[in-house]
């Protein structure tokens, strides 16, 4: 079914598209989330300006993605822009909900406490609100990291100078090859796997307070259906 | 202006509208193969989601599958389904086949997920009382469970909905048919009226289906619970 | 001494209310959350606030450090309107403890004590041995929990790292609401202790909000009770909130035993003692026998030579003839320090059913008799618990 000696073959070409995929998908990662970081803020303060932003952003996701791809194509031509764009919509959806779930999250009386004790506003933001909503946030990161990953395999649409991995299914189709069409595909899911768990270390190691396992006694197991 | 004025000529063209690779027929392809891909998957999976919901048996299982089916990417799925489709037909293998089984791959997940969390989070006081009145399991199932978990099980039908239709689009790429065609054939020739003319026809599909889901989500709901009604995850289509 | 922390000013505040209103929905007359509320609480004193739940305590409370402004009237500390004052500096140097700790999840319990040094810029070895300072005054060991989070704690801990943190920059006042109203009475009644016993050192002024009236009589130099609606039923020492309730309201909310509640709060030293008729062993019989004859209490208290006592002679049992021996003597009855509360003294004397207590000083030496009768006679609400100074 396979042809493993192609494979072996062209490993040179595999860490350069890996590169590529890795590259398009953070460019759109790091995009997304600041303006979704941003939007979450004004949701946040602005209670009412949540749901028709969470609205639009949960709309645009159900457009099919190669809708999205396609329809740049005459406005923007073949270019970054035209494969980045997409890939910053689609994540809005997540990233906003994860982080105003995020900063809902943070227990009411831990904002008492630090009103009480003279925290000023942005003080209070950055120093006790973020950092109590990085749990949910990461996990966003985690979800849209998995999403925009496997988006990039479509970017190759836009020609051969992009698609990441993804270029592999573009190009193996056209030569009717299957090994390399599965090849690609393996790769960008595996790449999403790997990225997927390098993002669980990075929340452990920013988020130190919840890895040891709760010793008090009233810290009873979260229910297990829900968990 | 210049997409406008394209798009509004692609669609006054009459060759546009006849023959194989008309805009009909490719409607009909999307349509029909959607509607009847989804039809197989709400068969398939849906009985699984509500059992699994009412007797809380196999949940990790059906939950971390699902989560799965929702990861992974949906090209990336066709391409991996491409070697072994390729073996059974060396034609369709490369173009229909992979489409259609990723198609109800991808469907699956929401439906189960959404089946199953709707009828989990039914009061169990309620299922309590329906018992205790004498109702058999079937009949707590079939008249307390579903009538309460409808909205949120309509809301995981639709969602496959959109996934299906996104990943036929999709299918485009592998040589399938549909309205994709449009969009891949647009790119590939510089055909702005044409890609243009893709765009609105699936989002004019896109948006029927989740109308017509609303519509139908409302009809069926009991008045009763009109009030609180859960909205649905949305779909992620995206992938 | 740094001089930011001289402006601290470390000595204890005055806290004064004037006419204070809160009216949560401005446009409305109605009676609102707090109705002109007035009272002072001189500095270094525990003033309680105390009453049935919605009663506006904890709004009075949050006034104190702007987390809420009233509508009307002023609070003062040490004589300065508070609304002239910045509300962020304010609150940084009053002390905040709340029910639910408000521990930060994210901060290890160093860091927690340490938040307020570390906002007013505290240099980081400082806020370090502050922090340990602080554990070791409520009593955690500072090597054992230092680097711990809060999740690892158990309630009580929780609390007495709550306390900490409100003492870290040494404030002049600190407001406590319900601090350990979410703990089992055990661990209450310990942590009741140990704040007074901090207190007794530090001499803060503390501005405490509870529901329970037994941890408000306990805690409170001065208690501020409560009733709905924001009014102030009376303000006054326990004792005299027990022995004078303002009214029918106070008098239901202190409760029907309150006759009980002041004998805990008055101890043996506030009772006018009945001098004893002593002897020693080897003392004439004959003599002793005359004395304890001419005195209306019928026994005769045997002690050693350095005045502790060793046992009791009934009259009827006094040989007419010879000298008193110790073997003869019969047991004890209990003996009661001067701070032994009256409560606690009645209690004794019912277990061992008599009706006579020894009180003897710290060295052991008989200071005189009390009698149930005498306890009984003090608990009255015109006995000596009622002198406002006696209980406080
Ligand atoms: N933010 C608010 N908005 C409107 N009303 C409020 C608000 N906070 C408190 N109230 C009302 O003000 C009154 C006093 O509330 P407060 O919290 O001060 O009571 P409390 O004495 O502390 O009660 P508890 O013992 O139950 O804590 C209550 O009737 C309450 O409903
Ligand atoms: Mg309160």
């Amino acid at each position: 079914m396979l042809d493993w000696g192609w494979l072996a073959d062209h490993l040179g070409a595999f860490a350069d598209r890996t590169v590529q995929h890795l590259y398009l998908a953070a460019v759109g990662l790091v995009v997304g989330f600041a303006i979704a970081f941003a939007l979450g803020l004004v949701a946040i303060r602005r209670r009412r300006s949540y749901p028709p932003i969470a609205g639009a952003a949960g709309i645009l996701y159900t457009i099919p993605s190669l809708v999205l791809f396609a329809a740049l194509v005459p406005i923007t031509g073949l270019s970054l822009l035209t494969a980045e764009v997409p890939l910053v919509i689609y994540t809005q959806v997540i990233f906003i909900r994860n982080i105003v779930a995020g900063f809902d999250a943070v227990p009411a009386d831990v904002l008492e406490a630090a009103d009480g004790m003279g925290y000023a506003r942005d003080q209070r933001l950055l120093r006790v609100e973020l950092p109590l909503a990085v749990p949910l946030i990461v996990a966003g990161l985690r979800v849209a990291s998995v999403s925009t990953i496997g988006l990039v395999t479509i970017t190759g649409t836009l020609g051969d100078r992009f698609g990441g991995l993804g270029f592999f299914i573009f190009e193996g189709y056209s030569r009717g090859f299957a090994t390399e069409i599965a090849a690609g595909a393996v790769g960008s899911m595996v790449l999403a796997l790997v990225v997927d768990a390098v993002l669980v270390r990075v929340q452990r190691f920013l988020t130190p307070w919840t890895r040891p396992p709760a010793l008090a006694a009233e810290r009873l197991p979260a229910d297990a259906a829900t968990s | 202006m210049d997409i406008v004025t394209k798009t509004i000529a692609w669609f006054g063209d009459p060759a546009n509208w006849s023959g194989q690779s008309g805009i009909p027929a490719r409607l009909a392809e999307h349509v029909g193969i959607s509607a009847i891909t989804l039809a197989l998957a709400i068969a398939i999976t849906l009985p699984i989601g509500l059992w699994i919901g009412h007797t809380g048996r196999g949940t990790r299982l059906a939950v971390g599958l699902a989560n799965l089916g929702r990861a992974v990417p949906t090209l990336a799925v066709m391409g991996i389904l491409v070697p072994f489709t390729a073996v059974i037909d060396p034609a369709l293998g490369f173009t229909t086949y992979p489409t259609i089984l990723a198609m109800l791959l991808l469907a699956a997940p929401s439906i189960l997920v959404n089946a199953y969390a709707g009828i989990h989070e039914v009061d169990r006081d309620l299922v309590e009382a329906a018992r205790g009145m004498g109702f058999r399991e079937w009949q707590i199932l079939g008249r307390v469970e579903l009538p309460v978990a409808l909205p949120v099980v309509l809301g995981g039908v639709r969602s496959a909905a959109v996934q299906v239709l996104a990943t036929a689009t999709l299918g485009a790429i592998f040589g399938f048919g549909g309205l994709g065609r449009f969009l891949v054939d647009g790119i590939a020739q510089r055909d702005t009226g044409q890609i243009w003319g893709g765009v609105v026809l699936v989002a004019a599909l896109v948006l029927s289906s989740e109308t017509g889901f609303a519509l139908l989500g409302r009809r069926l709901t009991s008045r009763g619970l009109r009030a609180g009604a859960a909205t649905a995850a949305t779909s992620p289509a995206g992938a | 001494m740094e001089p930011d922390e001289r402006a601290l000013g470390n000595a204890a505040a005055t806290v004064e209310f004037e006419h204070v209103t809160k009216r949560y929905d401005a446009g409305e007359n109605g009676p609102g959350a707090v109705n002109d509320l007035s009272f002072v609480v001189p500095a270094g004193k525990i003033c309680v606030l105390v009453g049935p739940s919605g009663c506006g305590k904890t709004t009075s409370l949050k006034m104190v450090n702007r987390l809420i402004e009233p509508t009307a009237g002023r609070i003062l500390i040490d004589g300065r309107d508070i609304s002239t004052e910045d509300p962020i500096g304010l609150r940084r140097r009053i002390g905040y403890v709340i029910q639910q700790t408000g521990l930060f999840p994210h901060q290890t319990i160093g860091e927690n004590i340490a938040v307020v040094p570390r906002l007013l810029g505290w240099p980081a070895s400082r806020q370090r041995e502050r922090a340990e300072e602080l554990l070791g005054i409520v009593g955690l060991d500072a090597a054992r929990y230092r680097d711990r989070y809060p999740s690892q704690l158990s309630g009580g801990e929780r609390q007495r790292v709550g306390v900490a943190r409100a003492l870290a920059a040494d404030p002049p006042l600190m407001l406590m609401d319900e601090p350990f109203g979410a703990v089992d009475p055990i661990v209450r009644e310990h942590l009741q202790n140990e704040l007074l016993r901090v207190q007794a050192d530090l001499a803060k002024t503390i501005l405490f909000v509870t529901h329970d009236i037994d941890e408000a009589i306990k805690m409170g130099d001065l208690v501020a009770v409560m009733q709905n609606g924001g009014r102030l039923a009376q303000f006054a020492p326990p004792a005299e909130l027990l022995a004078r309730p303002a009214s029918e309201f106070v008098a239901r909310f202190v409760g029907a035993d309150r006759g009980l509640k002041r004998m805990s709060l008055m101890r043996v030293r506030d009772l006018p003692l009945h001098a004893a008729v002593t002897a020693r062993p080897g003392d004439d019989a004959a003599d002793a026998l005359r004395r304890i004859t001419a005195d209306p209490f019928p026994y005769l208290l045997l002690v050693d030579r350095s005045g502790a006592p060793i046992g009791w002679f009934d009259e009827a049992e006094i040989p007419a003839t010879g000298t008193l021996s110790a073997d003869a003597a019969v047991s004890m009855s209990p003996l009661f320090a001067p701070e032994t509360t009256l409560k606690d003294a009645l209690s004794m004397l019912l277990d061992n059913e008599v009706q006579a207590g020894i009180a003897v000083d710290r060295g052991g030496r008989v200071l005189g008799l009390v009698t149930d009768g005498d306890i009984a006679a003090a608990a009255r609400p015109d006995g000596p618990a009622a002198r406002p100074d006696a209980g406080a």
